[in-house]
Order: C-alpha cells, then sequence, then structure tokens
C-alpha cells in the first residue's frame, strides 16, 4: 500500500532517468561517431532500451492513476471522474496536455528502440548518429515535459471527485486517433535523423537511403490513418456533417502529411536514379520541423483552434526555442554540408524524374500555401492588421488549384520511364481511358440531381486516376505479371487517391441539409429520404443524461434504419454535446441530430444526407495501406553488399 | 570528400541558403511575436481609408429570407453596426458573446454580414450560438464585400444616419474596444443631431 501512494513519485524519478539516459544517448553516440571511438557508439542501442523502458514505466503509472481513480493526481483529478467508464479512462492520460505528451514521448521512445533492433544492416556510426539525434531530440521533449508540463503533479488535499474528461473527447474514436497521429508525427524523426547523421557524416549513400524508405512510408501511413481517424470522429462526434474544417490544429496535421507525401516520392528517386540528393535531405528535415511546427501551434496558445490545448507563454517560449534549434541547426547544417552531395543521373525533360518533381513541387506549394493561411492570422495581428480567421474560401479555393495538375499528372508517373522517354508513349497507353473516364463524367454531369458540375469534376478526377493506374497493372499483367510490394503499395495508394477524390467532390456536390422543427409523427422529405420523427424519451448514461429522439428513415419507400440521435448533458461540468444518429451507407450516409426542445412537444431536428462521404476515409485507408505494402518490399531489408557506393 | 564537386550547385548555393535562412528567420520571428502575444489582449487596428467616406451601395440577400434583397439606402435614416462573419471563422466564434451582449442593449442596430459562407453552415451556426442580429445579409459570393474593403473576418463598420462609415474594427470586437472605441465614436455621430 505505501509503495502504491509512492507511484506517481517513482514516476517522476523514471522520467528523470530517461532524460538523463536520453542526454547520454544523444551526446555519446555522436561524439563517439565523430571520433570514430567503438566503445561510444556502442551505447546508442542500450541507451535506447532502457529510455523506452523509462518512459513505459511512467507511462503505466500514470495510467493506473486513471484506473483507479487517483485524484491526488492533479492531472488525474483534472481528466476523470469516478462516473467515467474504465474504457475512456485509459484514454483520458492522453485527453490532455500532459498527459498526451507523455504519449508522444513514449511513441518518440519506441520509435528509437525499433530504430536500435532493426539496423543490423547498417554500419555502426550510421546508427550511432541516427540514434543520437534521436536521443537528442527526445531528450528536449522530455525535459519539456519535466520542467513545463508534469503529469505527476500532486493535488493536496486530494479532491474526493474528479472534474471529467472532456465530453468531446469521451468517444471510442479518440481512443486510437491520438496515438496514430504521434507515432506518425513522431515517425518522421527517423528520415529526420538519417538525413542529419547523411549531413554529419558528408555523404548519402543509397544503400542507407534505401533502409529509411519504410520507416518514412510506415510513420507516413499512420499519419494518413491519424488524421483519418480525426475526420471521421469531427464528422461523428461535432453532429455538424462536416470532414475537414482547415482548423489549425487539423492543419497542424496536414503539413507534415504533405510533406511526407513529397519526401515517399523524392526518396524513391534518391534511391533509385541517385537524383534529388539534397533535397530528399530538405524534405526529410521539413517533415519532421513541420511536425515539431505542428506540435507548437498547438500547445503555445499561439493560434485560436476549436481544439487546441490551454494557453501558457512559457510552454510556447520553451518549444519556440527548442523548435529553433532543431530546424535552425539542421538548416544551418544542410547549407554548410548539401551542397557537397553527389549530384545524380541527368534527365531529360519527358522522364519519371520530371513528373516526380512536379509532384514535389506541387505537394511543397500547397504544404506552403497551408503553412500560409494557417500563420496568416498571426501574420496580420503582428502586422496590426487585427485578428482575422481565414477559413475555406482561402484553403478550399487555393488546394482545388493546386490538387487539380496533380491528380491530372499522377497516371503519367507510373507509366514514364526512368531517366528518358518520349511523351508519345504514356499519352498513347493513357488517351482510351481519358476517354473514358470524361465519358463517364459526362453522365455523371446529367444524371446528378444537383450541383452537376462538382459532381462531374469528381467523376473525371476519380475516374482518371484509377483508370490511369488500373492501366499500370494492366501493363505490368502483360510484361511479366511480377508486382513488386513497392509497386503494389504505390497502386494502393493512388487508387485510394481515386476513391479520396471521388467522395471530397461528391459529398461536397451533392450534400443535403434539411432543419426544422418536427412533432411526433411528423415526417419530412430529403431527397430520396423520408424521415419519420418518432419523438424524444429520457435516456440516461453512465455520466450524463441524454434526451434520446427516435428517428425512422425510409429510402424511396422502403425502411432503411431506425436512428437514435442524442443530446447529452454531462454531470461533472454540465456540457451540452450532440451524439448523431447516423446510417452509414457506401453510396450515402444518413445523418440525424437533434437541437433545442421547441415546446409543444416540438424538437429542432436536423436531417443530413451525404453520399460518398465514406469514400473520404476509405481513400485514406487506401493511401495508408499503401504505405505499410510499400514498406513491406524485402529490398528494402536487404543486408548491403560490401562493394563500393 | 571523395567525389568531385560540380561547380553549378556551388555558386547557386549562396541564394538558397540566404532564402532558407530568411524564411526560417521571419518564421521564428512571427512565432516569437505570437508567443509574447498569446497572453495579452488586442492591439489597436490601423486606421482605414474608408473611415469618413460614404458606405459602398449593396443588394444583398437576406440570409433567413432570400428571396428579399435589403439595399443600403433602406438602413440609412439610423446609424448601424455592420458585423462581417462566416460560420467557418473561429475568431467570430470569441467575439460573438461580446457581440450578443453588445445587441442586448439595443443601443443601435447590429446587421450581420455574413460573408462566403454556406447559408445553411450560416443558420445553423446562428441556431447553435444565438443570432445577435436585427438582420443579417448574405454575401455567398464575396463580391459585394470587395467594395468595402473586406479582407477577412470578423471586420466591424459604423455606419451613421446618412450612410458615411464613421468607424472600422478589423479583428474580433472586445469590451475594451466597445467601450473605447465604438461608444465614444458613436457618441460623436449623436452628439450634434
Amino acid at each position: 500500500m505505501a509503495v502504491a501512494q509512492l507511484l506517481p513519485e517513482l514516476a517522476q524519478v523514471a522520467l528523470l532517468l530517461a532524460l538523463l539516459v536520453a542526454i547520454l544517448q544523444g551526446v555519446l553516440p555522436l561524439l563517439g561517431a565523430h571520433r570514430g571511438i567503438a566503445p561510444l557508439m556502442a551505447v546508442a542501442r542500450p541507451a535506447s532500451y532502457l529510455q523506452l523502458a523509462l518512459v513505459a514505466i511512467a507511462f503505466a503509472i500514470l495510467t493506473r492513476g486513471f484506473v483507479v481513480h487517483d485524484f491526488s493526481m492533479r492531472y488525474v483529478a483534472d481528466n476523470s471522474n469516478t462516473l467515467l467508464p474504465l474504457a475512456f479512462r485509459y484514454m483520458a492520460v492522453w485527453g490532455a496536455h500532459e498527459g498526451s505528451l507523455l504519449l508522444w514521448v513514449l511513441m518518440l521512445t519506441i520509435w528509437s528502440a525499433a530504430v536500435a533492433r532493426f539496423s543490423r544492416s547498417l554500419p555502426m556510426p550510421v546508427v550511432a548518429r541516427v540514434l543520437g539525434v534521436i536521443g537528442l531530440v527526445s531528450a528536449c521533449f522530455l525535459a519539456f515535459m519535466i520542467f513545463t508540463s508534469n503529469p505527476f503533479e500532486r493535488l493536496l488535499p486530494m479532491p474526493a471527485e474528479g472534474r471529467d474528461l472532456n465530453p468531446l473527447l469521451q468517444d471510442r474514436g479518440m481512443m486510437i486517433h491520438p496515438p496514430m497521429l504521434y507515432v506518425g508525427y513522431i515517425g518522421f524523426v527517423v528520415p529526420f535523423a538519417f538525413a542529419i547523421a547523411a549531413l554529419l557524416d558528408g555523404r548519402l549513400d543509397v544503400r542507407w537511403l534505401r533502409w529509411t524508405r519504410p520507416w518514412t512510408n510506415v510513420a507516413w501511413a499512420f499519419l494518413t490513418i491519424g488524421i483519418m481517424l480525426g475526420s471521421w470522429w469531427a464528422y461523428y462526434e461535432l453532429g455538424w456533417g462536416g470532414w475537414w474544417f482547415w482548423d489549425p490544429v487539423e492543419n497542424a496535421s496536414f503539413m507534415p502529411w504533405l510533406a511526407g507525401a513529397a519526401l515517399i516520392h523524392s526518396q524513391a528517386v534518391t534511391e533509385k536514379r541517385g537524383s534529388f540528393n539534397s533535397w530528399t535531405l530538405l524534405l526529410a528535415i521539413a517533415a519532421f520541423s513541420l511536425s515539431l511546427l505542428g506540435a507548437f501551434l498547438v500547445r503555445s496558445g499561439v493560434l485560436t483552434s476549436v481544439h487546441s490545448f490551454a494557453a501558457d507563454p512559457t510552454r510556447g517560449l520553451f518549444i519556440l526555442v527548442f523548435l529553433g534549434l532543431v530546424i535552425g541547426g539542421s538548416l544551418l547544417l544542410y547549407v554548410l554540408r548539401a551542397p557537397r552531395l553527389e549530384d545524380g543521373k541527368p534527365f531529360a525533360a519527358t522522364s519519371r524524374e520530371t513528373l516526380l518533381l512536379l509532384n514535389n513541387l506541387l505537394l511543397a506549394t500547397a504544404c506552403a500555401m497551408v503553412l500560409l493561411g494557417t500563420l496568416y492570422p498571426l501574420l496580420a495581428d503582428a502586422l496590426g492588421l487585427g485578428k482575422v480567421s481565414v477559413g475555406p474560401p482561402y484553403f478550399g479555393l487555393m488546394f482545388l488549384l493546386l490538387m487539380a495538375p496533380l491528380v491530372a499528372l499522377v497516371p503519367f508517373g507510373a507509366l514514364t520511364k526512368w531517366q528518358r522517354d518520349t511523351p508519345r508513349t504514356p499519352t498513347a497507353m493513357l488517351l482510351p481511358w481519358a476517354g473514358l473516364s470524361l465519358l463517364l463524367a459526362v453522365v455523371a454531369y446529367f444524371m446528378a440531381p444537383q450541383g452537376a458540375l462538382k459532381t462531374a469534376a469528381g467523376v473525371l478526377g476519380a475516374g482518371w486516376v484509377a483508370l490511369g493506374t488500373l492501366r499500370f497493372v494492366w501493363s505490368r499483367l502483360r510484361a511479366n505479371g511480377r508486382f513488386t510490394p513497392e509497386m503494389l503499395g504505390m497502386v494502393f495508394a493512388h487508387l485510394g487517391l481515386a476513391v479520396f477524390v471521388m467522395g471530397a467532390l461528391l459529398v461536397e456536390a451533392q450534400n443535403m441539409v434539411r432543419e426544422v422543427a418536427m412533432k411526433p409523427g411528423q415526417v419530412e422529405d430529403v431527397g430520396a429520404y423520408r424521415f419519420e420523427f418518432r419523438g424524444v424519451q429520457e435516456a440516461p448514461g453512465p455520466n450524463y443524461m441524454a434526451d434520446r429522439g427516435t428517428v425512422q428513415v425510409l429510402r424511396n419507400g422502403s425502411p432503411l434504419a431506425l436512428l437514435f440521435p442524442e443530446k447529452r448533458t454531462y454531470a461533472a461540468g454540465g456540457q451540452v454535446m450532440t451524439d448523431a444518429g447516423i446510417h452509414a451507407g457506401v453510396l450515402a450516409d444518413v445523418l440525424v441530430t437533434i437541437g433545442e426542445p421547441l415546446g409543444d412537444d416540438a424538437w429542432a431536428v436536423r436531417m443530413h444526407v451525404k453520399p460518398f462521404v465514406r469514400w473520404i476515409w476509405a481513400g485514406a485507408l487506401l493511401m495508408a495501406l499503401g504505405g505499410f505494402v510499400a514498406a513491406g518490399d524485402r529490398r528494402f531489408r536487404r543486408r548491403p553488399e560490401a562493394s563500393p557506393a | 570528400m571523395n567525389t568531385p564537386v560540380p561547380e553549378a550547385p556551388r555558386r547557386a548555393l549562396p541564394i538558397a541558403a540566404i532564402v532558407i535562412g530568411l524564411v526560417f528567420l521571419s518564421l521564428m520571428g512571427l512565432l516569437l511575436y505570437g508567443v509574447s502575444q498569446s497572453g495579452r489582449a488586442d492591439r489597436d487596428a490601423l486606421p482605414s481609408p474608408l473611415i469618413g467616406k460614404p458606405a459602398p451601395a449593396f443588394a444583398l440577400p437576406v440570409l433567413h429570407e432570400p428571396q428579399r434583397t435589403v439595399t443600403l439606402e433602406q438602413l440609412k435614416g439610423q446609424p448601424f453596426l455592420l458585423n462581417v462573419w462566416g460560420s467557418w471563422c473561429v475568431e467570430c466564434r470569441v467575439e460573438h458573446p461580446v457581440l450578443t451582449r453588445f445587441a442586448e442593449t439595443r443601443r443601435l442596430r447590429v446587421v450581420g454580414y455574413n460573408w462566403r459562407d454556406e447559408p445553411a453552415d450560416a443558420l445553423r451556426w446562428l441556431e447553435q450560438f444565438g443570432n445577435p442580429y436585427w438582420l443579417v445579409l448574405a454575401d455567398v459570393e464575396g463580391r459585394a464585400a470587395i467594395d468595402w474593403g473586406i479582407y477577412g473576418a470578423p471586420e466591424t463598420f459604423l455606419v451613421d444616419a446618412a450612410g458615411m462609415i464613421r468607424w472600422k474594427h478589423i479583428g474580433a470586437l472586445t469590451d475594451a474596444v466597445i467601450e473605447g472605441e465604438l461608444l465614444p465614436a458613436l457618441r460623436a455621430i449623436e452628439g450634434p443631431q
């Protein structure tokens, strides 16, 4: 019992030790690699494992605090409650700033240990440098947590009841959204550390670059899933029927995603052709820097967002200094060392290299555009122009302009040869499929019940990417029928893009919303759907009281679903949350929420019909699958021969 | 270094290095400013060239009754406050309670200017947070907003009975702005009349 009471203090000690180990992991191996001292380099691997063990202990103790309701821990008292169900208590660990930072560090140490474990094929100096850089990053985060955001602070006297977890976060989707997102964000530390190692070493060995490619793919795939879960959560939990809001926090996750997508493509060029060397390194630095920038924007309170953490200037300043050191230091190193790197083989204007260069330019521009839009409110404020918001009017338009050429180019990429190709070959292969997708678009234009132009654009874009990608599959099948996992990954990811484009544009075009006051028995038609309101009953939940509506939905006269939208009032804070009743469908979602009681048994009822909305997330999942499949390519794991580069 | 260094990139580098350095430094400067400001209240906005000039004419549909159009002429006769907002605008949500409290004093008409928004989203936003406006104009395309020099939301204009713009505020209204700027400007209009 006495030991159990001291667990939070034990966690404190574990974190301090982890900081110490991280500093050792950062300093000794880098020094060893620089001077060629083998014993110092050998510190890297055991230090990684030890750090993981220490952080895992701290994480387990925080989790225990939530499970047993230890309200003497301030963080637990602030974010839990005796009524909170057990499943939500596990995820409440990362429900606020301090705990999510601990999760972040845990993910970082997991990646670090994984690199230590799966880097047998690399020469020791490279391993030492990569783990050393990760150790330094980890030391910064640990220091940040210990000195400004300690999750193990005590609260005395101990309160009898906790304040409860933010009701918005009391949802199963939220259980895996932050971990996925963090795995992705943090995963970019591997290509980053590799880039720094290469710059320190002064040369970029293609065999080592090949080794980092699956890590980039996996990190990007996790980030894709994380973002997708966030979007899905916003869709059903916020009950607005929207799936992307261009909120600063969403943008913060989207920027590293775009940079990561560019990095995946540029790494492929560098590995296979030896071109884009310095660009690949710069992108690796950018992807991780943008992850850090995202963390800064979310946690410093600099930008106003729907879901930012509490503002605290000390924290902001700390991460800013950290950000400045990491980004400034790596850019300085880049500027000093990158010009010494070898240049790749030359390539003609019509070659796969050119297409991938265009891909990179478009993705990088999109990323810069999101960055500008996200920071513009701050810039306007700094220049004395007042506080403003930049929303969908800016992002939506800019994004469409940048993504249209990208979508147009995708099918050419896989069909164009490296180094030199005649533009006629891929064009001739793709022309019939361009014609077919155009035809489909025309048909869609005349069939669309509303938003004909956007529908046609969606079908055109999706059809073009999907058919063009399948054309590549077909030519492979005819050639020899062999697909490497790398190719399959590319095919999945590009098909995912097609599915996503279809969903995003069609839901935009054909989305229908009706909001009316309804009395029990009243019927309302939205498109081909009929909604019959059956009334509202009280329904108690574990830690909330709900008004639960019952709505029968019919499509073309036949019953489709019985939906139960809820309006919940949480006991601890009195916050009111809506919980939508959703019927998911491949071709359309039907979503119902209830608003205010309007007296006389009438309620404000909002009915959405969202065609193809699932395709957005299905597309994202396909992209993530592509990332994982490509990462599984054996080629990346083959032990490099001792032949000269 | 064991590889020969090509000449061209070496000459190209300083420019790239300068660009990278400048971008990095300005980003850091901006973020430092952000951190230093994150605790403080808003600062004053720059004066607008529109102040003291006649308000641009417009004819815009009413959000709640799209078939009805309202022009500037119809609003003249008494001063009114024109508040630019959108359901997509996060700052507008911050401003909303302040504006609601001010509207409830019934000091003057508060006209909403719903800028570049989906009418359905705008209506839902008003339903969720409450509607402080006497009337809401919908400028879905954002055409009329160009004449007003609107480039961000929220933005607020004080227009007098004769249709002259007398005061403008960019960014979210705060109680301090209302007390210290809007009300004095309003008294200045009403004083001599």
